[in-house]
């Protein structure tokens, strides 16, 4: 058996480089803690790639089976003999997976953040934070109980709050970045009443017992039913609640948009590849807990993932902030994933939609990180964060015109780039499975390749805007990651997956089903061609389409008036009937009974410290007529 | 007998009155004065106890040394012919009232009380005894506090010093 | 006994004077006047001290070592006690207690 010990390092290089440039940050030169920041997360990942071709090729199968490692494990908080929390390393297929996203996403981000960060106020807070988001990810990545998954859950929501309030003087940051961490918050309140649900009804926290097919932990808790559906079935749609939150699924999505208020690098990593794939890694972490002893939470998964889906997508054809396009299509893919999740059944072939899920997160980080850092260049040669502002950039930036044509072409699932092999295997999985998502995602796929297509040709061709000064290319360090993505972007499809990844972690062979696949390349091909038509030149039809749909593509572009909806119920209703007289109870009650005992202690004070005169004498006073009464007192009185 | 009782109750009277003028007089240099009467009587009466050896420290450190050195304080911050104003009424009262209570109680408490002697054979507490109790350890020796006793006094010597040094500002 | 003279005289007489050192704590305003007024409450319990030892335990020598390290401690305090008081003298112009009260509230 392979030591796989020195894993633990993996979180503890970023934490360490958290804590020095945090604390000493400020004494460096902003390039210096930008370099440590990268080094650290550097070793990070060479240790993560080390361990997946340890664990892939170098660990013994069991019976054909990839192993669940306890690589390391600490009892944390003992509460009884049984019930206790532990922080350990768990590694496992998706474990090991998530580690190269995260790690590679990570350095790369880092990378880029040196040329795009460049001459910000706060450079080496901004690593800091960097490395604190990575350690918290890395660590519930690795979490071997679903109490440390939860603590990291919650720290990883801390440093996006830190990060998207990273320009921390603009009030819409300041404000998005609470709004990210409240709504994700009150998610996560459904994510803790879960897993209490769940740890109570099992007995455990641990992963391995949790999701051991054959265990006690699945087959308890299946039997008590509440309103319907059984206990362990609603124990986990409150866990897939808090996953929901962190991967902006439908309604608790309203955070994402105003997330990109944060630096763009910040949104490649956190809003794009990683933090918000936490949910779907949350939903695969337990995923034979969902197959087996709830099905239909499982269902639940499903249609919120295919509702946001197309959701999103539609909203994302409006938008003009080409940051939050990208948002929404975040929303819209992650919502594939989950459908990817939620058609697929325990074990084996019928196990495609989970591998497909797994998959498509893979090649999601690497190519909507490039999207993202490919507008970061945009943004930082232009300065705006309108596609009315832009047109025509191809010839001023000709490298991230290149490596974002090919993150649009991989999105679309144009033919041998990644997303084409993850997106159409899920798409089998529901064609198998549930016929009418597979429609829904169908008529997605479409909806994705136009919006995508649409903030191509916006950007890059369209008319040809006049700038104020005329747009560079970035530097080296930041067109480094670009092409290093688009790369993993074109080739990441060609692993095969199937044979790391799967529900039970038995290898198993899959194959592209031509029957899925034509159909979802013409639908692509549909999509980039109207939005050829409609934005390649700068014309009116796509102006008069708008406006013969007015009222509607108005609620679209308002987001269906969401947030108006949520800003309604909070302010008008919680505030007025809830809040307000909770918190008239807190200033009269509890703040004036501990106000008036703080008043008469003062009172009794005031009166009282005359004694304290300075005068010694009078001490002397009343220290011998205290001695004589005493002395009367025990001579006289009480010694009959 | 009959001297005897007469020279205690002049001593007595003298310690008494004395007192009470050193505690009352409103002049401080006379006030030092009647202090070294007072201790000048006190030394007449270890006589009488028959403790020579006390009576001559008493004479010598009490009214020779302490007196001397309050009498060159009172001349280092006060002008001799300086006359205190009477103290506060009420302050009078309080420490009447603590004198005489105390007083009352202390007298009326050891009145009643019945003393009894030990029938041990007295010791003549000569200068050979008290030197060899000095030096000596166990029973009937003093050498441990004689040696703290001198620890303290060189501390107290130095921080004398320390204390009255003038500081100096810069 | 040898001398005639009963105990309780010798123990009013200094009980007479260690109430006039009380009285003369409380009520002197001078500092040095204090100071003498703590010398006579000293002082009479030093004669407590000798009375004890010569009329109750004449075989024993307690009762005199004890004042006679009473007597060096009373030295002792006295220097301490002037030096302070000069202190004083230095920083208030003055060694009136009334005066010397900023240790308060």
């Amino acid at each position: 058996m392979t030591n796989f010990s020195y894993t633990v390092l993996i979180p503890l290089i970023p934490l360490f480089v958290f804590l020095f440039v945090g604390l000493l940050g400020h004494k460096m030169k902003p390039i210096v803690s930008g370099l440590i920041g990268t080094c650290g997360l550097l070793i990070a990942a060479i240790l993560s790639y080390f361990t997946a071709y340890q664990y892939f090729f170098n660990t013994e199968k069991i019976d054909g089976t990839y192993q669940k490692i306890l690589a390391f494990n600490t009892i944390w908080l003992q509460f009884t003999e049984k019930l206790h929390v532990d922080l350990g390393v768990l590694i496992d297929p998706i474990s090991v997976m998530m580690l190269i996203v995260v790690t590679t996403v990570s350095l790369m981000v880092h990378i880029y953040s040196i040329g795009y960060m460049k001459g910000e106020k706060g450079f080496a807070r901004f690593y800091a934070f960097l490395s604190l988001f990575s350690f918290s990810m890395l660590g519930l990545v690795l979490a071997t109980n679903i109490f440390q998954m939860y603590i990291f859950w919650e720290l990883v929501g801390v440093s996006s709050f830190l990060l998207i309030g990273y320009y921390y003087e603009k009030p819409s940051a300041v404000s998005a970045s609470k709004k990210a961490f409240i709504v994700t918050r009150f998610a996560d309140l459904g994510f803790l009443i879960g897993i209490l649900i769940l740890s109570f009804n099992t007995g455990t926290f641990d992963f391995i017992s949790l999701t051991n097919v054959n265990g006690a932990a699945i087959l308890t808790g299946a039997g008590a039913s509440f309103l319907g559906l059984s206990v362990m079935t609603w124990s986990l749609i409150f866990v897939f609640m808090g996953g929901a939150g962190k991967s902006a699924m439908f309604p608790l999505h309203i955070w994402l948009p105003d997330a990109m208020e944060g630096p763009t690098p910040v949104s490649a990593l956190i809003h794009a590849a990683t933090m918000v794939v936490a949910g779907v890694y949350l939903v695969a972490r337990l995923f034979p807990v969902y197959a087996i002893s709830a099905p239909d939470g499982l269902l639940v998964v499903a249609y919120v993932g295919s509702f946001s889906s197309l959701f999103a997508a539609v909203i994302a054809c409006t938008q003009y902030d080409i940051k939050r396009v990208l948002a929404f299509s975040t929303m819209s893919q992650i919502g594939y994933m989950m459908v990817g999740l939620g058609v697929s059944k325990y074990g084996g072939e019928a196990g495609l939609g989970y591998m497909a899920s797994m998959f498509h997160l893979f090649t999601h980080a690497m190519f909507k990180a490039l999207l993202f850092l490919g507008a970061g260049a945009i943004i930082h040669a232009v300065h705006s964060n309108s596609m009315k502002d832009m047109g025509g950039l191809r010839k001023y930036l000709p490298i991230t015109h290149i490596t974002f044509l090919i993150a649009c072409l991989t999105i679309a699932g144009v033919p041998f780039l990644s997303a084409f092999f993850s997106k159409d295997e899920i798409l089998t999985a529901a064609f198998h499975h549930n016929m009418p998502i597979f429609i829904v995602q169908m008529f997605v796929a479409g909806l994705t390749a136009f919006y995508m297509f649409r903030l191509y040709f916006r950007i890059f061709w369209n008319k040809d805007t006049h700038y104020h000064h005329t747009p560079h290319e970035a530097p080296i360090t930041m067109t480094f990651p670009l092409i290093f993505l688009a790369i993993a972007s074109i080739f990441s499809g060609y692993i095969p997956f199937s044979q790391f990844v799967s529900s039970d972690g038995v290898p198993f062979h899959s194959e592209l089903e031509w029957t899925v696949a034509i159909p979802s390349i013409l639908v692509g091909l549909i999509g980039i061609g109207i939005a050829f038509v409609l934005y390649k030149k700068e014309s009116a039809s796509s102006q008069k389409i708008a406006i013969s749909l007015k009222s509607f593509y108005v609620a679209i572009y308002n987001k269906f008036y969401f947030d108006e909806i949520y800003i309604f119920v909070t302010k008008k209703i919680i505030f007025n009937y809830i809040s307000r007289p909770v918190a008239w109870f807190d200033r009269h009650i509890v703040d004036g009974f501990m106000n008036s005992i703080a008043w008469v202690t003062n009172a009794v004070s005031f009166r009282i410290k005359g004694f304290q005169s300075g005068q010694v004498q009078q001490y002397a006073f009343v220290f011998v007529s205290s001695a004589i009464l005493l002395g009367i007192f025990f001579i006289y009185l009480y010694s009959i | 007998m009959l001297g005897n009782q007469i020279i205690f109750i002049v001593f007595s009277a003298m310690i008494v009155i004395f007192s009470i003028l050193t505690v009352t007089s409103r002049r401080i240099l006379r006030a030092a004065v009647f202090l070294l009467f007072v201790l000048i009587a006190t030394s007449a009466l270890y006589f009488m106890l028959n403790y020579q050896f006390l009576a001559a420290v008493q004479l010598t450190l009490y009214a020779g040394g302490i007196v001397v050195l309050i009498i060159f304080s009172v001349l280092l911050t006060s002008h001799i012919d300086e006359k205190f104003e009477s103290p506060a009424l009420l302050k009078k009262v309080y420490g009447a009232i603590a004198a005489i209570f105390g007083s009352i109680l202390v007298i009326t408490t050891l009145l009643n009380h019945p003393f009894v002697a030990s029938t041990d054979v007295p010791k003549d507490v000569n200068m050979d005894l008290i030197g060899k109790s000095l030096i000596s350890w166990g029973e009937q020796g003093y050498a441990l506090p004689f040696e703290l006793i001198s620890i303290l006094l060189l501390a107290a010597m130095i921080a004398a010093i320390v204390v009255a040094k003038k500081i100096k500002t810069k | 006994m040898n001398t005639g003279i009963p105990i309780e005289y010798f123990l009013v007489t200094a009980t007479l004077m260690f109430f006039a050192g009380v009285y003369g704590f409380v009520t002197r305003k001078n500092l040095i006047t204090m100071l003498m007024s703590v010398e006579l409450m000293l002082n009479a319990v030093n004669i407590n001290f000798l009375v004890f030892n010569r009329y109750l335990f004449p075989g024993q020598l307690e009762g005199h070592f004890f004042s006679l390290f009473v007597i060096a401690v009373a030295a002792a305090e006295a220097a301490v006690a002037i030096a302070l008081i000069i202190n004083i003298y230095r920083n208030f112009q003055s060694i009136d207690v009334e005066k010397t009260d900023e240790m308060k509230f």
